[in-house]
């Protein structure tokens, strides 16, 4: 069977293509790819920041990405369609029995997928028990990203993650909270303030603006770990 | 039990680089030296379970071995999504090591006590799981544990049998009898040699009840004298939730004439403290209580008869 992969057509452009294939996910024409609150971190990473492609999904020293936020993954499996990890065709009838695209990713069923994940609170964690892995395997080069969504961080588990990993110094890996401001509660004085008060650092971008996301990405520091809170707009 | 499993542990970690030891702080002074020795792979998260489980997970996806150990209520109870997510779900393996288990922390009440651990292992696939009667039989456990990807749980008590006993998964005789079959798990064992002292019955024992040793079952209730209108009598005795094993049975026996006996913990909330030994009695499973509960299941009664009791 010949499978036709998302391949740029020569004219089109990024954002051009992953609206093509978010509507061949959601078959909505309508809505701008900005509907999607995670799209532009999730194409920065893959774009720009992440060294990981089909060929190395597998490859010990790949960088990790981790949507732990599951749900809501149409702008997940558009990226991983147009940086050829998934055949575009998947996209067409998700959620479908036969196809290995769910309304929560599973790892075992798609390529380039770290970890499954749908229940929230779940993915820090993974992240940083994944980056001491790494760590003791002497595999230092690779970085651990986590994207979970400002609502997310109400599950306890990520507070556990988030003391330990700055506590201990998990250098290696990188949390990005995308804030819509979604939180039934909250967080008063800001997600980042949650993450620095434990020793990480932090760097606060617009969710929108790519360069913006990159440099956020790339203002680690080596002796901690770090967090990117992508602000968006808020939900609505 | 505890101090074999440090042992061994420690020895697992000088020996095999794969080798991992998530802790929530319990035991991380008698493993301190372990901790100091492989700082990359012995890990300390404070009191944070759940953490220690995903953790364990996390290393797990990057090729290592795990092994992560605190309570079993908090090890498995406190932390089951994540045995059932980041383990299961994800596709890797650990091997979970608890102690406290039924009530061994008797005086610290229900809080402590986690005699539901197997069973709720029993929801998910795939499990082995060992219940080492003596210390001797922790060693192999574990090293079994380390030279696959499974996963694993190994449930250390603090009451034990007098000798240890074959580990190799299978149910093994102990005594043999004719009229009955009466399986003993972990330190259940001597209790019950006692309990059927004098018995007409086969008397098995196994350190891992998962995977449940069926064929081995079979096998020795064919041989058992059956009354033709009753069935052979059958007894699991188990130092965990009663009737944990009996679906296993039922499966193993389903094309054999059988009545099975299930003893093990009850459900009920007691709120005590005491003694183990207080508890077992509370439970049935003292020698004494195993002994009444044994003979009336051998002898067979009707329907009739056991009304009359």
């Amino acid at each position: 069977m010949t499978t036709t992969l998302a391949t740029p057509r020569a004219t089109e452009s990024a954002d051009a293509r992953l609206r093509r294939l978010l509507t061949r996910l959601t078959g909505d024409e309508k809505h701008a790819p900005s509907s999607h609150s995670t799209l532009d971190v999730l194409w920065v990473l893959y774009d720009r920041v992440l060294r990981v492609t089909p060929a190395t999904v597998d490859a010990p020293d790949r960088d990790r990405f981790l949507l732990s936020k599951g749900h809501g993954p149409a702008a997940y499996y558009a990226v991983l369609a147009a940086k050829e990890f998934i055949p575009a065709e998947w996209l067409d009838d998700m959620a479908a029995w036969t196809n290995p695209l769910g309304h929560h990713p599973d790892r075992q069923r798609v390529p380039g997928v770290e970890i499954s994940s749908g229940s929230l609170g779940h993915g820090l964690p993974l992240g940083v028990g994944i980056a001491l892995g790494l760590r003791a395997q002497g595999l230092t080069a690779p970085r651990v990203y986590v994207l979970v969504g400002d609502a997310e961080l109400d599950e306890g588990s990520n507070h556990e993650a988030i003391a330990y990993a700055g506590a201990t110094g998990v250098t290696s890996l990188t949390a990005v909270a995308i804030d819509n401001q979604s939180a039934t509660h909250g967080w008063p004085g800001g997600i980042a303030s949650r993450f620095t008060v434990n020793g990480w650092t932090a760097s606060t971008v617009s969710g929108r603006d790519h360069d913006q996301i990159e440099y956020g990405l790339r203002a680690n520091q080596p002796d901690r770990p770090h967090v990117v809170v992508a602000t968006i707009e808020q939900k609505g | 039990m505890r101090e074999a499993f440090y042992t061994e542990t420690k020895a697992l970690l000088d020996g095999d680089t794969r080798t991992a030891l998530v802790l929530a702080d319990i035991s991380a002074a008698a493993l301190e030296q372990a901790a100091q020795d492989h700082p990359d792979r012995v890990l300390n998260v404070g009191i944070r379970e759940q953490l220690m489980v995903t953790v364990a997970g996390g290393l797990a996806l990057t090729g290592m071995r795990p092994i992560a150990h605190s309570y079993a209520p908090f090890l498995v109870e406190r932390a089951w999504e994540q045995v059932k997510l980041d383990l299961g779900h994800q596709g890797v393996g650990a091997i979970l090591v608890s102690v406290g288990a039924s009530y061994d922390s008797s005086a610290s009440g229900r809080t402590h006590h986690s005699p539901g651990d197997v069973a709720l292992l029993d929801t998910l696939d795939d499990w082995t799981v060992h219940v080492p009667g003596h210390p001797d039989e922790v060693g192999p456990a574990l090293r079994a544990a380390a030279t696959h990807d499974g996963p694993v749980y190994i449930r250390l008590a603090e009451q034990r049998n007098e000798s240890p006993y074959r580990t190799d998964g299978r149910l093994h005789p102990v005594r043999r009898g004719d009229r009955a079959v009466v399986v003993a798990v972990g330190p259940m064992l001597d209790r019950v040699l006692a309990a059927t002292s004098g018995l007409d019955a086969t008397v098995a024992y196994t350190d891992t009840p998962r995977p449940f040793d069926a064929d081995g079952l079979r096998d020795l209730v064919w041989e058992v004298t059956a009354p033709a209108d009753r069935g052979a009598a059958v007894v699991v005795v188990e130092p965990y939730l009663v009737g944990t094993s009996a679906h296993l049975v039922s499966q193993a026996l389903a094309s054999v004439p059988h009545r099975l006996l299930s003893l093990g913990v009850g459900r009920t909330d007691l709120h005590r403290y005491g003694t183990v030994d207080e508890h077992d009695a509370a439970h049935g499973l003292d020698p004494a209580s195993l002994r009444a509960a044994i003979t009336l299941h051998l002898t067979a009664p009707t329907a009739a008869q056991f009304g009359a009791i």
